[in-house]
């Protein structure tokens, strides 16, 4: 199946200013070449802590951030080789959700120009049709209607993610990038969005590049999984190959570090040390400093994704495979 | 653990959040802002002198007898009486009736004075924040150009250029107001750009003259009028300066500053003829200014207590 | 095992523009010595300000309206603003969600730990220093000498997370009281804060109530679990009883609400609507518009009585399943 979205080597590097006159003494490499592809339909999640560059990595696929390195195609055209026109039509292709229902809304728009937005902007349909789309949108994402002229302030958490995914899905978008949706949600109200933004998956033939700090979240809404540690990506796999049997160092240790809601397992840490900072990497594997099968070979080269279908970037995988 | 019976998770799984209804009307912020307003004791105070401003320069023919600018020779320096309830001057104009016409040319330069300085300064400050790099650089150093001249001086060249007269005044007024405005619209519409609800609007496509008329100028409303509520008064003193000093409004004109120059000379021998303006331009400033501060705490979230 | 904090009929309220929040509404607590207490709830809940009462510091327009709460045969409530100074930081302390935030930026790290000693031990400046140095070793900081010198800004969260346990923990309190201290923190280093926690508490003696809305870490953590809704306690159990047999229907759908990490289901659990505003509150159960054990079973009795807590194995709920049979009648 040919991928609806695919990423080459993406890198983005974030200048680290210094000195009175703020000018960029070095960079970050936030995202550091990324390999990724997404087939029509599916939803591939992408796990990551703070900082290793996985909203970076969304931005960058909506075009919000320069690649310093590699191509982004959707649907065979290369992002960056777009006229402006072309652009603005992706756009209506390609939606963010965003992790902050607070921060994400205008204050001073009620919801119904919120979700409007998008369908005034590419200028679709006369003002009843637009109304109409709108009433449709918030139906499909539960909200009521008539509640199209209140502001956001008078909605909970849940309720403002909704109007959210209402403002993204109202162009009718085939890809839809979910930046941490629930987890600024209660985990009651979690559990309602992820279920719907699975229902509108299965109604409106969606994509999903789906990004989460949360493994558990991830597994139960991807089709696959992505691993990502300070700026690369470490592990991709099918979801079942990885959750059962996750092959880099890093992915067993997100996953034991996971408080289970169960008391009689009650597990040790499964990591020490500190998070090194993007800026400041070890030579080899950016994982050694932390990882408790460390070898002289993780010193020496950065390991390359390896494997077939379930691909990790860590020499052990090679040893096991020669062995 | 033990997974929730299956008809429990059926009735939560519904999907929707249509139970979930905010009370009451749909209301706006400002609605909001008002009802704070009023509740607000200084608000209340500020705003009743303003009120009584406004009104006084409605209703001006219907509030006295007299003519703000006929003399009457006979009646000259009365001191305060049943008929002339706060004197009459040099010329024997009646200093209520003429305080009361007064209202008008203060409305009117703190409204004109303000619409000018705001309007421009609002337009610079978005074209900083929005133009680029390089426009940002040109308009913020013509901004600082401005400001780095003293205010006094700056008005004093604006009329050099334009000519003494009340129109000159307000120009000056309010081009000299323009800085401030351009530097602070410049400040928190970057910080606005910044936000995520800006980022969602360049996610759908919306091009830079949309983001910046139709979501940043709306969230950067309040500030703006807390930093009105400031200059206005400014405004008004500045206004009564060059006229005092010749340049703004001119005599017989029933305007504070003008008032006062004119009377200046009758201080020690009929002291109502200059305290009659200058209680009014008083009491126009501190209603200004009551109703300034009242307005940031009812708009400002971060300054309420 | 001897009680060392017992909270009753807590009421904390708040005078807002749009009328009274009873944030807490009559709470009961009871913390046992070197027991850790998990004080679960979403937002909303009224956890926090229910800590922060415990503690009196809840900040103006809330007041705390009425209760006791006991302290080593004193009320807390009834003592002196002057009493409460000496005891927070001393016998009771605290760790809050965002350690940064609550540490001074423009002093060293090793001088805020150090004024502890000085403070309520009278400590010298070089013993108190020294103090300082170890105990920050001791919550695992590496190279601890030239940390003590370093800013809080120069810590990663992980690491200012640390020290502020080292502050809280410095002078052996009976009582700790951690608000959401792991949320601000990624996974993996969550797990280590966690375990620190448990480490320090039980080296020390020092009992715990850990409040968070994350069940996974009251799971992990806690021996004993009080799960708060709309201001009031809906279930207490110990922790193992509580995961598997939870008996208030709010506890049971909050569960099942969780993705799971190895079970993969089609949909979650979810409540539907969410925690009523505060203005909206039912008189009756206040769970009851979003029970679905109430409405599967058409009860009335939810929308018109509020419940109490009744016993169940090992602890209460506030369910009127859970009442008995002459209580409903």
């Amino acid at each position: 199946m040919t991928a609806l979205l695919s990423m080459e080597e993406v890198s983005v590097h974030y200048p680290v200013k210094g000195g009175v006159l703020r000018r960029p003494t070095s960079w970050v490499k936030a995202v550091d070449e990324v390999t990724l592809s997404i087939a029509p339909g599916e939803t591939l999640g992408l796990v990551g802590e703070s900082g290793c560059g996985k909203s970076t990595l969304g931005r960058a696929v909506l075009g919000l951030r320069d690649l310093a390195k590699g191509r982004i195609t959707f649907d065979g055209q290369e992002l960056k080789n777009l006229s402006a026109l072309d652009t603005r039509a992706l756009r209506r292709d390609m939606q963010l959700i965003f992790q902050d229902p607070y921060a994400s809304l205008d204050p001073h728009a009620t919801i119904g120009a919120t979700i409007r937005a998008g369908l005034d902007i590419h200028r679709i349909g006369s003002r009843a049709e637009r109304a109409e789309r709108v009433t449709e949108t918030m139906r499909q994402v539960g909200l009521d209607p008539s509640l199209a002229d209140r502001y956001p302030h008078e909605f909970s958490g849940g309720m403002r993610q909704r109007v959210v995914m209402a403002r993204a899905l109202v162009l009718r978008p085939r890809l839809v990038v979910c930046d941490e949706p629930t987890s600024a949600l209660d985990v009651s109200i979690q559990s309602q969005i992820l279920n719907l933004l699975k229902d509108l998956q299965d109604e409106l033939g969606l994509t999903y590049l789906f990004i989460s700090h949360n493994l558990a979240v991830v597994e139960h809404m991807a089709d696959r999984v992505a691993v990502m540690y300070l700026g690369r990506i470490v592990e991709v796999a099918p979801r079942a190959a990885l959750f059962a049997a996750p092959r880099h160092p890093y992915t067993q240790a997100l996953m034991q570090a996971i408080p289970q809601p169960d008391p009689a397992r009650r597990t040790p840490p499964p990591l020490t040390g500190d998070i090194p900072s993007p800026d400041d990497l070890p030579q080899g594997c950016r994982f050694r400093g932390r990882c408790p099968y460390a070898m002289a070979r993780c010193a020496e080269a950065e390991p390359p994704l390896l494997g077939r279908e379930h691909r990790a970037a860590c020499w052990l995988v090679e040893e096991e495979s020669t062995r | 653990m033990t997974l929730a019976d299956p008809r429990e998770l059926a009735a939560a799984d519904l999907g929707t959040a249509l139970d979930e209804v905010p009370a009451g009307p749909p209301r706006g912020g400002f609605r909001a802002a008002l009802r704070r307003l009023w509740r607000h004791r200084s608000g209340k105070i500020g705003g009743g002198l303003v009120a009584l401003i406004v009104f006084c320069a409605i209703f001006a023919p219907w509030l006295t007898p007299y003519d703000p600018l006929k003399l009457d020779m006979i009646d000259r320096l009365q001191p305060p009486s049943w008929s002339h309830w706060l004197g009459t001057d040099e010329l024997g104009r009646d200093l209520l009736t003429r305080v009361i016409y007064g209202t008008r040319y203060m409305l009117l330069v703190s409204c004109v004075a303000t619409a000018i300085g705001a309007t421009g300064g609002i337009l610079l400050g978005l074209l900083a924040s929005a133009g680029g790099k390089w426009t940002d650089m040109a308009v913020m150093r013509i901004v600082d150009i401005m400001l780095a001249f003293p205010y006094i001086l700056l008005l004093l060249a604006i009329i050099a250029i334009l000519g003494p007269s009340l129109v000159t005044a307000l120009v000056a007024v309010g081009v000299a107001s323009m800085p401030g405005y351009a530097r602070l619209v410049r400040g928190e519409a970057l910080s606005v750009r910044e936000s995520e609800y800006v980022e969602a609007m360049r996610v759908l496509g919306a091009g830079n003259w949309r983001i910046t008329f139709g979501t940043v100028l709306p969230n950067i409303a309040s500030p703006l009028v807390i930093y009105t509520s400031y200059t206005m008064p400014l405004a008004v003193l500045s206004a009564a300066a060059l006229s005092f000093l010749g340049l703004g409004a001119q005599p017989p004109l029933p305007e504070w500053g003008a008032m006062l120059v004119q009377s200046r000379s009758f201080l020690r021998t009929a002291s109502w003829v200059v305290a009659a303006p200058g209680f009014a331009i008083f009491f126009a400033i501190l209603g200004l200014n009551l109703l300034g501060n009242a307005l940031r705490d009812v708009l400002d979230p971060k300054a309420r207590t | 095992m001897s009680e060392l904090l017992q909270v009753e009929g807590l009421k904390t309220h708040f005078q807002t523009e749009s009328g009274l929040v009873r944030a807490v509404d009559g709470v009961d607590l009871s913390v046992n010595e070197g027991e850790v207490l998990g004080l679960v709830g979403e937002s909303g809940s009224g956890k926090t300000i229910t800590a922060l009462s415990l503690i009196r510091l809840v900040s103006p327009p809330g007041k705390i309206v009425a209760g006791r709460v006991m302290f080593g045969g004193q009320d807390l409530l009834q003592a002196s603003e002057r009493e409460m100074v000496q005891l927070r930081g001393d016998r009771i302390s605290m760790v809050f969600q965002q350690p940064k935030a609550s540490l001074n930026p423009v002093r060293r790290v090793g001088a805020q730990i150090a004024e502890l000693f000085i403070h309520h031990r009278g400590a010298s400046r070089r013993a108190a220093m020294n103090q300082a140095v170890e105990l920050l070793a001791r919550v695992g900081i590496p190279a601890p000498e030239r940390k003590a010198l370093a800013y809080p800004h120069e810590l990663s969260g992980g690491q200012a997370q640390r020290v502020m346990i080292a502050m809280a923990l410095a002078l052996k309190p009976r009582l700790l009281i951690a608000d959401e201290p792991t949320t601000a923190l990624d996974v993996t280093i969550q797990a280590q804060i966690l375990d620190l926690l448990r480490e320090l508490c039980r080296d020390t003696g020092t009992a715990m109530i850990l409040v968070t809305h994350d069940l996974g870490v009251i799971a992990q953590t806690a021996d004993r679990v009080s799960v708060m809704y709309a201001g009031q306690i809906v279930e207490e159990r110990p922790v193992a009883r509580l995961f598997d047999d939870p008996r208030h229907p709010y506890t049971r759908a909050l569960l099942a609400s969780m993705p799971v990490q190895g079970r993969v289901a089609p949909r979650l659990g979810a409540i539907p609507g969410s925690v009523p505003p505060p203005g909206r509150m039912p008189a009756a159960c206040r769970f009851a518009p979003r029970c679905a054990v109430r409405a599967e079973r058409n009860m009335t009795i939810c929308t018109h009585e509020m419940p109490a807590l009744y016993p169940v194995e090992g602890g209460v709920s506030r369910c009127w399943c859970d009442a008995p049979a002459e209580a409903t009648t």
